[in-house]
C-alpha cells in the first residue's frame, strides 16, 4: 500500500540523515528513483523550488513526493514519516538519554559519520554541476553552453557580493536571480 | 502555553528559507531573547545535540524546546508548528506544479535554477569541509566517500547511501578504540 510504503521510506530517510537537509538529498534521490516516484530531472527542479520556499528541505521534499504519489494524505504520511525518527530520538535525549550522546563510542561513531556525510553532499553538488553542463547524460557528452554561462555568472555574482557587502547572499535572491538568468540566456543563446 | 509554543514555531517555520541553519538566528531572537524559554548556552547545547542526532535541525530544535517547556505535549505542538507552514505551502505548490512546469518560460527559468542548486549544494559541502577539523581519518573518509559516490553515479552501481553512512560510523568506532588501545599500552 502506497501510504505504508511512503511512511516507511521517509521514516528510513529521517532516521539516517545526520547533519541537516542537504545530507538528505542523496538519500531521497536514491529512494524516489528506486521506486520510480519522480524522474531525476524533476527531482532537481524541485530542490530549486524547496530552496525558494520556507521550511526545512527534508519536510518540503517529503510533502512533495508524498503528494505526487498519493495526494494530500500522501503528503501528510510522508512528512509524518520523515519527522518521527528525530522526534522520538530528541524526546528520548531530552528526557532520559542526555548522557548517551557524551559516551565515547557514540562520539567515535559520529567522528566517522561526519566526513561521510560531507562527502555525500559534496559529491551530490559535483554530479549535479556536471549534469547541468552536459544535459543530464554522462555517457554522451553534450556540452550545454547556456548552463555554462549561467554557472559562471552566478559564481561571479556570489564572489562579488561577498567582496562588496562582506556577507552571504540570501538563497532566495540567489535562486530568483538564477531563474531570471535562465530565461535570459535561454532566449539569447 | 501549548498554543504559544505552536504559534511561535509556526512563525519560525514560515519565515525560514533555505534549510535548518537559517533558523538559528530566528530561534535565538524569538526564543532566547524575547520569550526567554531557554538560555543562550542551552541553545548552543541543543545545536550540538541536533547535529549528532538524525533529522532536520529545525525539527530537533522544536522538539527539544517544546519538551523542555511542556514535556511530550509541548514537543508535539512545537514540532507541528514548525512543520505545518512548509507542508501547506508545498501542497499548494504541488496542486499547480504540473501545469506550471509545462510553461516554456518556467522551463527556461529552471535551466538557471538547476545551476543555482548545484552551486548551493556544492558550496554547502565546501563550507562544511572548511569548518571541520581536518584530521587524517576525516580526510581519508571524505575523499573515499566522494570517489565512491562519483563511481556509483558514473558506473550506475547500486549501493545504498545508508550503508555508506553506517560504514563511516563503524570505521569511526574502530579507529577510536584502536587509538584508545594504543594509549593504554
Amino acid at each position: 500500500m502506497i501510504y505504508v510504503l511512503l511512511f516507511l521510506e521517509f521514516f528510513k530517510i529521517g532516521l539516517f540523515t545526520f547533519g541537516g537537509g542537504y545530507a538528505m538529498i542523496p538519500l531521497i534521490k536514491e529512494t524516489v528513483l528506486f521506486h520510480e516516484w519522480i524522474a531525476e530531472a524533476e527531482f532537481y527542479d524541485f530542490i530549486g523550488l524547496c530552496e525558494a520556499t520556507p521550511g526545512p528541505i527534508a519536510i518540503n521534499m517529503a510533502s512533495f513526493v508524498g503528494f505526487t504519489q498519493a495526494g494530500v494524505l500522501g503528503s501528510i504520511v510522508a512528512t509524518f514519516g520523515v519527522v518521527l525518527p528525530s522526534f522520538i530520538i530528541i524526546v528520548l535525549v531530552a528526557s532520559i538519554l542526555k548522557k548517551f550522546l557524551e559516551r565515547k563510542g557514540v562520539k567515535n561513531f559520529f567522528t566517522g559519520v561526519k566526513p561521510v556525510v560531507i562527502g555525500l553532499i559534496s559529491a551530490t553538488g559535483l554530479v549535479l554541476l556536471f549534469k547541468a553542463l552536459v544535459y543530464e547524460n554522462i555517457q554522451v557528452f553534450n556540452f550545454n553552453l547556456v548552463s555554462f554561462v549561467i554557472i559562471l555568472v552566478l559564481i561571479v555574482i556570489l564572489v562579488l557580493y561577498r567582496l562588496i557587502f562582506k556577507k552571504k547572499l540570501n538563497n532566495i535572491i540567489f535562486i530568483a536571480l538564477s531563474a531570471v538568468l535562465g530565461i535570459l540566456f535561454s532566449i539569447l543563446i | 502555553m501549548l498554543f504559544k509554543l505552536f504559534i511561535t514555531f509556526l512563525k519560525i517555520g514560515l519565515f525560514t528559507f533555505g534549510g535548518g541553519y537559517a533558523m538559528i538566528p530566528l530561534i535565538k531572537e524569538e526564543i532566547v531573547e524575547k520569550k526567554k524559554w531557554i538560555s543562550n548556552d542551552e541553545m548552543l547545547e541543543i545545536i550540538a545535540i541536533a547535529e549528532s542526532t538524525p533529522g532536520p535541525i529545525a525539527i530537533n530544535m522544536a522538539t527539544y524546546i517544546g519538551y523542555k517547556n511542556r514535556k511530550i505535549l509541548g514537543s508535539i505542538f512545537a514540532t507541528l508548528g514548525v512543520v505545518l507552514p512548509s507542508m501547506v505551502i508545498i501542497i499548494l505548490i504541488s496542486l499547480i506544479y504540473n501545469s506550471f512546469i509545462q510553461n516554456q518560460y518556467v522551463k527556461y527559468a529552471f535551466v538557471g535554477i538547476k545551476c543555482a542548486v548545484a552551486i548551493l549544494i556544492l558550496k554547502a559541502g565546501i563550507n562544511m569541509i572548511i569548518k571541520a577539523e581536518k584530521k587524517a581519518l576525516f580526510i581519508i573518509l571524505l575523499v573515499l566517500t566522494i570517489i565512491l559516490m562519483l563511481c556509483i553515479e558514473i558506473f550506475s552501481w547500486s549501493f545504498s547511501t545508508i550503508f555508506i553512512i553506517l560504514i563511516g560510523g563503524i570505521i569511526g568506532i574502530v579507529c577510536g578504540s584502536i587509538k584508545k588501545a594504543g594509549k593504554q599500552e
